[in-house]
């Protein structure tokens, strides 16, 4: 009697603790009228070590959306089914904003953010994972800028995920350490994914294609964190980048030539290698110097130890676009080389010499062509200058960045 | 004897808590939740018409944030036996329990400040234990209560302006996080208002008018002050008494270096636009933008001088679109009159 007693009475009080812990640990949101204002609130009231999930469906937002509480996943029924649609959005910089550490996204689509898709600021731990980010209606200089935008963050992952449209860069990674992008798709952006005054980055298996621009590596001036390095691109499939420049007037990368493939401006120890290069009707690889006048003591605007090796070229250079490809064709002819370098270099090594460490080294298959544009001698001199295409004088190597490390892929 | 003397201490202490606990409700403040009601902090005596409670001490600002023409009731709460401790440059370090508490409202016209007001939202920033916490509260139709919404919400507001045309705005509460948005410093939640240049101004305190750091010292609100007239005064943007140069930093400094500043939200856009930043690139003197996106409009610079209607600063000021405008949250409509004076400003610059 006594024993059957205390069954009966632990039996209620196991089901109230069951279902408490589901209810701190994991948050289910579905579509409909409220939802804006359920999923908004999810985000603030989660509690450290929870799921919110995300049912297939669309979520028809106004406002942006925001977390800020640390160790959080966030996961859709799929890139395919569960969308986040901002089409009617009335405020907010960006779609989805990610102001806390620990953060995991999967699985769910944001679609046209009136400004960035997805950001994540200051943000220690971040992981994008099979994430869509895309404005629908193609290419339009009125799409926002970034599509999943990491900025002033450490250990960032961007896996699996797919950028469309974006009016900047379908992945945009700035001011960042300890990065990698891989297996994504970045297609019909102004730059497919772009490294940005960042360092310790493994750009790797991504297909990028139908861009401006494919994949940037740059460092600008007048910017808190400077002194980009340490960065590997391999074994990317960069082809058919052929979508005319749509970013708006006065942005950086407005200047990117349609048909650039792999583009290093500024930057220190940048490995370009493995990567399948194809029909980039300006350039594959263009190593550049920062062109604009800045006004900063801190800032280096020219490449330095960059090693381009055993990537396979196909047709490209054909077709040089814009002002930047016209100054190139202007001095290479057409096609333009398979890698080309502006051959800008600081003053006093212009006069002497350039350390080891710090040279342009190419390693590439015989019948690949390059051209260092030599632009300092052809600015003095423009009538007893040519360029110089003799691609054995840049044999050499560089000790290569160890691959990238993240906390979040330990015992995966 | 040291006992005794402990115990008197302790006893008087603990009168002096419960006088305050009679009126503000401390516990309420320092919860881990939120209260629901407005009502239940005992902020206020009269809620309706925002009579502040026994230590709930008005306030205002020399240079405010623009938000839409909103007018803004400001009160500070300070716990007995506490203070806040001065600071020259930032914002005052407050105790923890203190409230700052800013009521949003709208005149039927903007002419007619006292008139016909409808109170909208009230901001609460409540310093706990482990940080400050933003929290906003939504006033019912009848004005009677505010209720917590942490979503924030979205507003239908119409009001008349000085010039007699209707305006209607979809004035948007903020959420949590947005608050975060402005509210951050190094990525924690922190007031932008009540620093000592922008609380160095007289206030009338039903009749008796006197500067505000004064009284907050004589209060003992706050410790440390200097006396009154060594202290630095923030320009007030809209008086055409004062050099346009510190009108425009001040402007500059109140409505967007609580983002634009080294430790702030913008901090990955290098512009940096508070009162003291010497570096004139910084502050935006033929600038690049970096991630600007749309924002740029297609200009060069920031602030191009002499060239207004070529500076990106202006230009995101003078939009209301997201991907565009600029402060990004806080307003629909375009602060007009600062826009005028700002381009004075850029356009004598050389």
């Amino acid at each position: 009697m006594s024993c059957k007693f205390c069954v009966f009475s632990t039996l209620p009080l196991l089901f109230v603790l069951t279902t408490a812990a589901i209810a701190t640990d994991d948050i289910h949101v579905v579509p409909g009228p409220n939802a804006a204002e359920e999923l908004q609130e999810a985000l603030i009231t989660a509690e450290p070590g929870s799921t919110i999930s995300l049912a297939e469906g669309t979520f028809n937002l106004s406002d942006g959306l925001s977390l800020d509480v640390p160790d959080v996943t966030v996961r859709g029924a799929g890139m395919g089914r569960t969308v986040l649609s901002f089409g009617d959005q009335k405020a907010g910089g960006e779609g989805f904003l990610i102001t806390s550490d620990n953060i995991t996204l999967e699985d769910f689509a944001v679609l046209n953010a009136r400004g960035d898709g997805i950001k994540s600021k200051g943000a220690d731990q971040i992981s994008y994972r099979r994430i869509r980010v895309e404005w629908t209606g193609g290419p339009n200089e009125k799409n926002g800028a970034y599509g999943i935008y990491p900025v002033e963050s450490k250990n960032v992952l961007v896996e699996d995920s797919v950028v469309r449209g974006a009016s900047d860069a379908g992945i945009y990674v700035g001011q960042s350490e300890n990065i990698v992008v891989r297996n994504s798709t970045a297609e019909y952006n102004v730059a497919g994914i772009e490294i940005e005054n960042s360092k310790f980055a493994d750009v790797y298996g991504n297909t990028v294609t139908r861009n401006t621009g494919g994949i940037l590596v740059f460092d600008l001036p007048n910017l808190p964190v400077m002194g980009g390095h340490s960065v590997r691109v391999f074994k990317n499939r960069v082809i058919d980048n052929d979508t005319p420049n749509f970013a708006p007037e006065g942005n950086i990368v407005g200047m990117v030539a349609k048909g650039t493939g792999i583009m290093v401006m500024a930057n220190r120890n940048v490995h370009v290698f493995d990567n399948v290069l194809k029909n980039n009707g300006t350039v594959h690889v263009l190593i550049a110097t920062y062109p604009n006048e800045f006004d900063d003591d801190n800032y280096v605007p020219h490449p330095r130890g960059v090693l381009v090796r055993d990537n396979t070229y196909g047709e490209g250079g054909a077709e040089p676009d814009g002002e930047v490809g016209k100054i190139i064709s202007d001095v290479t002819g057409k096609p333009v080389p398979d890698i080309v370098w502006d051959g800008v270099v600081p003053l006093t090594e212009w006069l002497s010499w350039t350390a080891a460490e710090d040279r342009i080294y190419i390693n590439e298959t015989d019948g690949t062509t390059f051209a260092n544009l030599l632009m300092i001698q052809n600015t003095l001199y423009p009538w007893s200058t040519s360029p110089d295409r003799d691609i054995a004088d840049y044999a050499g190597a560089l000790p290569e960045p160890k691959e990238v490390a993240l906390p979040q892929l330990q015992g995966q | 004897m040291i006992v005794r003397a402990l115990l008197a201490t302790a006893l008087w202490l603990t009168a002096l808590s419960h006088a305050w606990a009679d009126t503000v409700d401390d516990a309420a403040l320092m919860a881990s939740k939120p209260a629901r009601m407005l009502s239940e902090y005992g902020l206020f005596i009269d809620l309706r018409n925002q009579v502040p409670n026994v230590g709930v001490l008005p306030y205002d600002l020399v240079t405010p944030l623009f938000t839409d023409y909103a007018s803004k009731l400001r009160f500070v709460y300070v716990p007995g036996g506490k203070s806040a401790r001065y600071s020259q440059r930032e914002v005052f370090e407050f105790p923890v329990g203190t409230v700052l508490i800013k009521t949003f409202a709208y005149p039927s016209h903007l002419d007619r400040p006292d008139e016909q007001i409808r109170l909208i939202e009230t901001r609460l920033l409540i310093r706990q234990e482990n940080g400050w916490k933003a929290w906003p509260y939504v006033w019912n139709e009848e004005m009677t209560d505010a209720r917590l919404k942490i979503a924030g919400k979205r507003m239908s507001i119409s009001f008349a302006r000085a010039d007699g045309s209707q305006l209607d705005i979809d004035y948007a509460v903020p959420n949590a996080n947005q608050c975060k948005g402005c509210h951050a410093l190094n990525g924690e939640i922190t007031p932008v208002g009540p620093n000592a240049r922008n609380l160095n101004r007289d206030y009338d305190y039903g009749g008796a008018v006197k500067n505000q750091i004064k009284m907050w010292s004589d209060l003992e609100l706050l410790k440390n002050a200097p006396d009154a007239s060594e202290l630095q005064r923030a320009t007030d943007w809209s008086d055409r008494n004062e050099p346009i140069d510190e009108r425009a930093r001040s402007y500059l400094d109140v409505n967007c270096a609580h983002c634009h500043r080294k430790e702030g939200p913008a901090s990955n856009s290098g512009l940096f636009l508070t009162a003291w930043e010497e570096d004139r690139t910084a502050w935006g003197y033929r600038k690049r933008p970096v991630a600007a996106g749309r924002g740029s409009g297609g200009l060069d610079f920031d602030i191009e001088p002499g060239n207004a209607e070529r500076s990106i600063l202006l230009y995101r000021m003078r939009s209301s679109d997201p991907a565009i405008m600029m402060p990004e949250l806080g307003r629909s409509l375009v602060h007009e009159e600062a826009v005028e004076m700002l381009a004075e400003w850029i356009n004598g610059l050389n």
